[in-house]
Parts: structure tokens; sequence; C-alpha cells
């Protein structure tokens, strides 16, 4: 799984442009600067490779993720160190540790924001279920159709707008302290980010886990736990939510692995130092060292999540095991 | 009074097709270790009646009335959590398809250990001891072993063992099993009912079967209630009902069936028509639209609704005709041709 | 019995559906669902095919119409070999050789009108008649006993009983000589199946129709059938005429499920001495060798365990796979004599 994203992203990012008619002059002019003689450059092409035949610069590629890789540019040898994303083009430094630094922020962002729109958006999907056609019903269903279908940068706008600049609740973007620091502060910057994320994915779990709430308690088991005398609500917990939660706990795994993509419109809603704005300037700044980077790092992050979502599943659902 | 007392009992269900009669005034009653029998065709009402005696008919605007007396203990006006309380102790359930009445989440034993410790205050060890005996006692092999399966490692006979294992951890008092052996297969379905007989001997509980077959209820039943659209329309002890039966109905049924104990006949004799739809109870009595005897009750079948009246014999029957034509009827027509086959 | 060509003949037939594992799909095993059964069908009989879920009769019709492809054995149909015969070739087979289905609930288009659905065949194969499909549509209708007024209405609005009327009336548009019916009353109320059982026999008569029923219920193919093929684990153990098989059955396996049909008679149930198998029937995935039956029966010797038996004619027309048969051939034979 992961070769096959890295072999994407290395097309996207090398072979396409070659294709498209940039020749490795070209590539390696960036990586020397603009005021560089054909001549440097030629050589510095050379030097790294991109005359080589693809598979070679694949195999190089993805040498310098596993083991670290030596950069000759003619004026010394650099190294560096696994996992070897290369250097930005802007300001010569290494992707990887550049990229460490964000994660905090992103991370902090949201598992902050993941356990909120889980408790959140699973209580108030039940709720729902179980009061099935009640005013309570109707409320959430319709909170969660807006939440569903307004873009993150229009709620993240509109609660700055309101909260920090108008009744002054939350800090103003841009705010960010670390955890180790000041836990207090940590969370108080984090606040809105954290509502606003959840509130998009909270809409959708709690239409799901609505929806797998009533199919499940219709189920003849619930109907079982009833029959032996069991309390409503352990009914409701231990029969009905736990079934209904497995197809959530997949979605979840997706989610989470995708979260920055998400993250990339709320950091730059409210000027977060994280791996989100990291893509954006990378982009704007067309680095492409940097950007691949964060692609090859956001899939990573999603292969890992579903992994570890098919290992959970197995021991949630029995059944799963078997086969 | 008996130990269960079922009086006039009425649930209906509001739906925007209309107004289900589910169970339409139905009254019975039976006493610990004694079995009765209720048959009916789909759609006769027999679910929700069960449903209903253990409060779990809901299933939203559901409208219930009468009495249901258990062990002097009125059921439909106690609150829910009363009922809640004698559910699975007092009274218990096994349902027609143990796999999808079982949780596929959770091991056997431990939906075995949560029935048991609903209400006895015992540690987990204590109750899984407990799993493990009942297990043992209801024929699965290796019960400590399978105690930790999950019901699909299960096959559908083990599993309904298991159903019948978990209704069983508090001793109930009253059992009521719905189609309890619809699911399985023939030589399957045997060892059940030849359990269930056993258990019902130890246990001394009052056990309702509930099934389409008349077969299993022959097997199981003391008294049998036969039920269509809603209401009782024959009840007696269960030899009246297959050797002395007066209603048109049941006779019906008897002579649809082809039989293996007997010899065999070149044709069958079906009922006409099909079953009514709950919703349109047909006038009068239920069963006119399909009754060869209508016409000899001066057109009162299909207007006035027949009371459930006692035969000479003293058991009930819900009919227009009289007595004396009923069983002159069943002599002369009826059990001639039954006894052929 | 005619002594004339089958109308079908099965030899050997085998289906065996590979089991895989992971991603690769590496074959891990079979599902022995049909292995290595034999039968003949005469025109104008009905066989019944009897055994408990899972034994491999609904595979056994699938691969007789065809519906699925043989992984071994022959099916000859009219004396010609149909086993791997092209879909081509096999459309003008498929008039002949119908299937009813036993969910007359799912097995019928819910938004095709009654007409459609009766009438899909003739279009299907593009058969002309003689007064329009309408009219031949509505003649099959009548014939099973619906109103021939209901050819615009949907399958909904139809009782299970009737729905199951339909499917009967589709499989006869286009006069199969033919049926292979899958627990055609299964589903379907006690009164209502008497009603479905007279309808196919009174069209067996009116039309000539050959017949396989598939059904679990003993009762029911004992009173269907002609013949009887009880199957177990995906063999045929016994097959004989109806009242040889049902006074005096030779396998164990027979005897054991005859027993086990709760019989409607509250007093028989007081005084009947029962043989009481125990434990379920095994995976098809890893069925027992030798007699498959020896895990389950009370008779089983060291032999059943290390031999087959092979299905032997031990009296006429009455084949039975068991290497120590209940019911002597000879004993058997004289008391049926005496019993008819
Ligand atoms: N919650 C409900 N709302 C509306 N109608 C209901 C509800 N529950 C049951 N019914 C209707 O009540 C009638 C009786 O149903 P019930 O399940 O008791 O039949 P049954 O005799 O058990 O039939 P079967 O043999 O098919 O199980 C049916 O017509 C059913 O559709
Ligand atoms: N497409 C398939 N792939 C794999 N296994 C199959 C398939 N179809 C059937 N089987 C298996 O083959 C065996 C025989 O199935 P079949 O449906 O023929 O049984 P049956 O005798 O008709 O049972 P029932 O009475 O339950 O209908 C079963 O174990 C079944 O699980
Ligand atoms: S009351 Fe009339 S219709 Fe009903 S069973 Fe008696 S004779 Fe038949
Ligand atoms: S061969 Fe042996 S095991 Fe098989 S049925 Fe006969 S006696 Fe039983
Ligand atoms: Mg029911
Ligand atoms: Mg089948």
């Amino acid at each position: 799984m992961l070769i096959v994203i890295s072999m994407v992203t290395f097309g996207i990012f090398f072979v396409v442009p070659q294709w498209a008619g940039s020749t490795p002059e070209a590539l390696a002019s960036r990586y020397v600067g603009r005021a560089a003689t054909p001549e440097t450059v030629h050589l510095v092409a050379e030097r790294l490779g991109f005359n080589d035949p693809i598979v070679v610069q694949y195999g190089r590629f993805l040498k310098g993720i596993f083991v670290g890789a030596e950069y000759d540019y003619g004026a010394g040898v650099e190294q560096c160190p696994a996992p070897c994303l290369g250097y930005s083009f802007i300001s010569g430094q290494p992707v990887w540790p550049d990229l460490l630094d964000r994660m905090p922020v992103t991370f902090s962002l949201a598992i902050g924001a993941a356990l909120l729109w889980v408790v959140f958006g699973v209580s108030v999907g039940v709720l729902s279920a179980l009061r099935r056609g009640s005013f309570f019903d109707r409320l959430s269903m319709g909170t969660a159709l807006a939440g569903v279908s307004l873009p993150i940068f229009f709620t993240g706008m509109v609660s700055l707008v309101v909260f920090s600049y108008g009744l002054g609740w939350t800090p103003p973007g841009g705010a960010w302290t670390d955890l180790t620091e000041n836990p207090a502060q940590w969370a108080y910057n984090l606040l809105l980010p954290w509502i606003t994320l959840a509130f998009l994915f909270a809409a959708t779990y709690a239409r799901l886990t609505r929806a797998g709430m009533l199919e499940t308690m219709g189920e003849d088991y619930i109907r079982t736990a009833r029959a032996k005398g069991l309390r409503e609500r352990e009914v409701v917990v231990k029969h009905g939510l736990r079934a209904a939660l497995t197809p959530i706990l997949t979605l979840f795994g997706i989610d989470f692995g995708l979260l920055i993509g998400g993250a990339i419109l709320t950091e730059t809603t409210y000027t977060l130092p994280g791996l989100g704005q990291f893509a954006i300037l990378a982009i704007r700044n067309q680095d492409l060292p940097q950007v691949m980077g964060v692609v090859l790092f956001a899939a990573g992050f999603v292969v890992v999540a579903s992994f570890v979502v098919d290992l959970l599943y197995a021991v949630v659902d029995p059944r799963v095991r078997l086969s | 009074m008996s130990f269960l007392d079922v009086k006039d009992l009425r649930i209906h269900f509001p739906t925007d097709d209309g107004l289900v009669r589910a169970v339409d005034g139905l009254t019975f009653s039976l006493e610990r270790g004694q079995t009765l029998g209720i048959v009916g065709e789909s759609g006769s009402g027999k679910s929700v009646t069960s449903l209903g005696i253990l409060g779990l008919h809901k299933g939203g605007r559901a409208k219930i009335s009468g009495e249901i007396w258990l062990d002097g203990e009125e059921l439909v006006g106690a609150s829910a959590e009363a009922v809640r309380g004698l559910r699975g102790k007092k009274m218990a359930m096994i349902f027609q398809d143990p796999l999808s009445s079982m949780h596929p989440y959770y091991t056997v034993g431990h939906q075995i250990i949560e029935a048991y410790r609903i209400h006895h205050d015992v540690s987990k060890q204590v109750a899984r001891k407990h799993a493990v005996d009942l297990l043992g006692r209801v024929g699965i092999p290796e019960p400590a072993k399978r105690v930790d399966s999950y019901p699909h490692e299960f096959s559908g006979g083990m599993r309904q063992r298991a159903m019948i294992a978990m209704a069983l951890s508090c001793d109930p008092e009253l059992l009521i099993a719905d189609e309890p052996t619809t699911a399985l297969d023939v030589t399957v379905q045997a060892q059940i009912l030849d359990l269930m007989r056993d258990l019902q001997r130890e246990f001394n509980s009052a056990l309702i079967v509930i099934t389409h077959d008349l077969g299993v209820v022959a097997e199981l039943s003391d008294d049998i209630l036969v039920m269509y659209g809603g209401k009782c329309i024959e009840y007696g002890k269960a030899d009246d009902i297959f050797y002395q039966p007066e209603h048109p109905y049941t006779w019906g049924l008897l002579s649809s069936m082809p039989r293996l104990d007997r010899e065999r006949t070149e044709r069958l004799l079906p009922i006409k028509g099909s079953p009514p739809s709950l919703i349109n109870v047909p006038p009068g009595c239920a069963f006119h639209p399909r009754c060869p005897y209508a016409d000899r009750t001066d057109g009162r079948s299909s207007t006035e609704v027949p009371d459930l009246a006692p035969t000479e014999r003293g058991h009930l029957v819900r009919c227009h005709m009289g007595r004396t034509e009923r069983r002159t009827l069943w002599e002369t027509e009826i059990k001639p041709v039954l006894e052929t086959q | 019995m005619s002594e004339n060509e089958p109308l079908l003949s099965v030899q050997n037939l085998e289906k065996h559906f590979p089991v895989t594992k992971g991603l690769l799909k590496r074959e891990v095993g079979a599902v022995k669902a049909v292995d290595g059964i034999s039968f003949d069908v005469f025109k104008g009989e009905t066989l019944g095919l009897v055994g408990e879920s899972g034994c491999g009769k609904s595979t056994t019709g699938r691969l007789v119409t065809r519906l699925l492809e043989p992984t071994g054995g022959k099916v000859v149909f009219e004396g010609r070999d149909i086993t791997h015969m092209g879909q081509g070739k096999l459309r003008p087979l498929r008039r002949d050789m119908q299937m009813i289905f036993q969910d007359p609930y799912s097995s019928l288009n819910p938004r095709h009108t009654v007409g459609a659905i009766v009438g899909a065949p003739f279009r299907i194969q593009g058969v002309k008649t003689e007064n329009g499909t309408k009219k031949a549509v509505q003649d099959i209708l009548e014939m099973v006993g619906l109103n021939p007024e209901h050819y615009n209405r949907y399958p909904h609005e139809f009782s299970g009983g009737q729905r199951q009327r339909i499917g009967i009336a589709r499989t006869l548009a286009l006069k199969p000589k033919l049926i292979i019916a899958d627990e055609p009353v299964s589903a379907l109320d006690v009164s209502i199946q008497a009603q479905v059982v007279n309808l196919l026999e009174d069209l067996q008569n009116e039309l000539d129709l050959t017949y396989v029923v598939i059904a679990h219920d003993l009762s029911v193919v004992r009173h269907i059938s002609d013949r009887v093929a009880v199957m177990y684990l995906g063999k045929i153990v016994e097959i004989a005429d109806r009242k040889r098989l049902y006074t005096a059955p030779m396998h164990p396996y027979t005897n054991a499920l005859l027993s086990a049909v709760p019989v409607p008679d509250p007093k028989a149930r007081r005084d009947r001495d029962r043989i009481r198998l125990t434990g379920d029937v095994p995976s098809p995935l890893n069925p027992p060798p030798a007699c498959r039956f020896h895990t389950r029966c009370w008779k089983a010797q060291e032999i059943c365990k290390t031999v087959e038996p092979p299905l032997e004619e031990l009296a006429g027309g009455h084949r039975v796979a068991c290497h120590f048969p209940e019911n002597a051939p000879v004993a058997a034979t004289a008391e049926d004599a005496t019993k008819a």
C-alpha cells in the first residue's frame, strides 16, 4: 500500500514533469538557485542523477526514505539521514525535521477534535435514534444537516468573528502553546478550532450513528436482551451501541487519517502553525520536496490509521477473526 | 386462580394503514408443570401474544388492555420496571431464530452469565460456573470449552440449546417458546423437543409453545389454543382438539396436512382462500370467507362475531353453528375422511 | 415404472465449491456440496429429493438446470449430454426445463406486472403465440387458479400462496417437459401448502409434466412423489419408490429421519419408540470419510469408517448405500406386498 503511494507521488513529482517536457536541467536548476550558470546546472543534474533511468531514480528515492541519502552538489557532500525526503528549495533545510516540528500542532488539533466529535456525534445520534421523531431528533438532525453541508472556512470564520473578535471568549487565530509548557493555555487556544473541526465530523457521525442505532435496535438480539430483564440503558449501550459502532469505527479510521486534509482548512483559517499550513505554504512556494514530504506523510498516516482500524475491527467483531 | 391467567388481552397497533388488531380478546390460563400450545397461521397474532405477556410488544404506539395475572401479580397495569424485574427471572423466552437472537459480538458464555447476573448478585466466576453447568445440562459437549465460543461458531442445534440454557439460567417459572424448532432440521428438532420436555419436567415450569406445526404441538402440549385473525377460535385439552375438534378452521387445518402416520391420500383437502390481513379482518366470524359451512348460520357468520362457547365436552369453540350440528358434521363428514388418511 | 429411456439421467454428478483464503485466493479446500450422485427421472413421474439443510438438494437442482456448472459427472436430458453445453445451444433447452423457487416473495420482480412476469419467457425465447401473448398469459393464469383479470397487478398485491401460483404460471408458459421445484411450499402456510400441492398434481396430469421436487418436509414429499431419493452430505444414501421408502426404509439415516418427524397425534407420542440421532450434520467442507453417516449412526462398525458403502440395488428399484441396512430385503419385499 505504502509502496503504491510512494510510486504515485514519485510519479507525479518527478516523472510527469519530465514527460511534460521538463528537462533534467530544469529540475536541477531548482536545486542550485537562480543565478547558476548552465554548466553548473548540468553538472548538478548529472550528480543528482536526473539523467538516470526512472527505475534507478525511484530506487534512490526509496533508499533515501529508508536508509538516508547523500547529496553531492559538487560543493561538498551533504548527509541526509533517514527518513530523507529531500531538501526544501526555499530554505535549503531537510524536509523531515520541519515536518516533525509541526506535527504536534496538527496532532493536538486532530486528537482533540476527534474526541469531541466522536463523543458528541455518537451521543446525539444515539439519543436521536431512541427518541425518533421527537423535537430533539428533528433539531439535532437539522443541525447535523447544516454541519455536513457548511464548508469549514465558513463556520470557522463565523465562529472567529463571533467568539473571538465579538465576544472575546476565545483567543484570535494564530495562538499556539505547547502542551508541555502550559496545558490549560494549550487547550484554551485550540478550543475554537477543535469545535469547528469537530462540528463538521460530528454531524456526519450523528447521522450515521442514528441510522445504525435504528437498525440494530430492531434486531432480534435486542429483543433477547430485553427478554432477559436487562435494564434499557444497558440494552442500548451494551447490545445496541456495541453493534452500531462497528461501521463508525471503520469510518473513524479513514477520517482520522484524512484529517490532515480537514486540518489544512482549519489551520489556515485559524493560522495555526501545523502541517496543514506547512502544506499550503509549500504549495504556494512550489517547494517540491516539501509538498512531497507532506503528501507522503499524510498518505502514510492514512494507511497506518486504516491498518489500526482493521486490527480493532477484529477485536470488536469476532466474526471477522475467523476468516 | 391459576399460575398464569390471561383475561381478555387486546394488543392493537395503530398504523398508517389502519388499526392492526394483532391480539383481540384472548383469554387462557396455565398451571405450573403444564404446557399450552398456541397454533395458528402466519400473522394470526401468536408472537404478539407472547411478547405482550413479557411486556415486550412496545413497538411505538401499541395499545394493550385486559389482564395478565402471573402468580398473583397483574402485569398489564404494572410499571415497566416491575415487569422488567420479572423478565428473565420469573418468565423467560426462547426465540425462533437462534442465530439472529444472540448477540454476534459476545460469547455464548458471556450472554448466559449476563442473564444470570441481572437477577443474582454473584461474582463472574460463580456465574460462569453456572453457565457451564447449564450448557452441560442442555446437552452441549465439552461445556467448559464451548462456553467461550461465539454464537457463529455453533451449529444451529447447538445455538438453540444455548438459547434454552440462557432462558433457563434463572429457573423461570413461565417459559415461552416462540417457534423454537422452526429453523432447525427434523433430526435436530426432535432432539430439542425431547430436551424441552425433559427440562420442563425437571423444572416444573409452565410452558407456552407457539408454532404453526400441529405435529410439534401434539408432541408437547397438554392444552391447545387455536388462533385465527387475532382471536382464539378453539381452546381445550390436546385430545379434544385432535380427536374431537368442533371448529371448521381446525378441521381445515387437520385435513390440509399430509400425514406420515396415516395412509397416503390421493388428494389433500386445502382450505380455500388465504388468511385475513389483521387490518381488514372480515366482519362477523373472521373465517367466514373461507368456511364451507358459513351458509348454515342464517347469515350470522358474516355479520355477528360468534362467542367462545363451551361444547358438550367442555372445551371452547367460537362458531355460530349449533353444538349438535357441529358434532354431527364432525362424526359423519370430517372424521371419516381424516381417519382414512 | 416405464421401461423406456429416462427423460433426465444424472450420472456421478459432482459440484465442489472451492474455498479460498487470503488476497491471492489460494485454494484451501472445497465444499463438496454434491459429491457423485446418480439418478434417473422418467417421463410423467415425480422424483422427490429430501435431506437436511445443506446436504446439496438445491445445488443438485441448479446443476441439472445448468444454472451451475458441474465440476464432474454428466447430465443427460432426452438422451443428449447437456453437461457442458454452451449457453447458446442451451437456450432452446431452457424451454423444456424450468425451475420453481422457494421464496414466493423474492423470486418475483416487484416492479413488473403479473402479465409481464408470466409473459417474459415468451419474449425471451421469441415465441409467437396464436392470439397474442396476453391471451396466452391469461390462459395460464386461469390454469393455475388466478383470475385472468389480475394481468395488470403487481406481486405485492398478492398473498404468499397466490405469488407461488404466479411463479408456477411463469414456469408453465413455455410448456416445459421437466420442472424442478425447489421447496415449492415450505414458505407457505399449512392451509395454503395443500392448495399448491394439489395444483402441482393437477398440472402434472393435465400437461403430462415430469417433476423433481426438492423439499425437507418428509410428509409433503411422500404425498407428491412417486419415487424418493434421500441425500446426506452431498450423497444419495437411499433411493426407492415411495411406498418402499416410507414403509420399509433400509438406510439407518432414512429411518432416523422418518422417526424424527413430529406426529400430529397426542396419543402416539406417548407410546412411540423413536430413534434419536445425536449431534448435527457435519460440515460438507470436511465430511467424514467412508460412510459419511458413521459419526451419527448407531449401527456403525469399523468397516463404516474405512470402506465407503456403494449405492446398491437390494430390492426391486430400491438402492441403498449402507453396509448394514435395516429391513432385510427379503422381509421387506414380502411385507411390502401385503401392505400395499
Ligand atoms: N409493532 C407492530 N406494529 C404494527 N403491526 C404489528 C406489529 N407487530 C406485529 N404486528 C402485526 O400483528 C400481526 C400479528 O403478528 P404476529 O407476529 O403475532 O404473527 P404470528 O402469528 O406470530 O405469525 P408468524 O407465524 O408469521 O410468526 C401481524 O399482522 C403483524 O403484521
Ligand atoms: N455458491 C456456493 N459457494 C460455496 N458453497 C456453496 C455455494 N452454494 C452452496 N454451497 C454449499 O453447498 C452445500 C449445499 O448447499 P445447498 O444449497 O445445495 O443445500 P440444500 O440441501 O439445498 O440445503 P437447504 O435445505 O438449506 O436449502 C452447503 O454447505 C452450502 O453452504
Ligand atoms: S361462525 Fe360460521 S363462518 Fe365461522 S366457523 Fe362457524 S360456520 Fe364457519
Ligand atoms: S454404512 Fe455403517 S455407518 Fe453408514 S449407515 Fe450403514 S451402518 Fe451406519
Ligand atoms: Mg411469530
Ligand atoms: Mg436449498
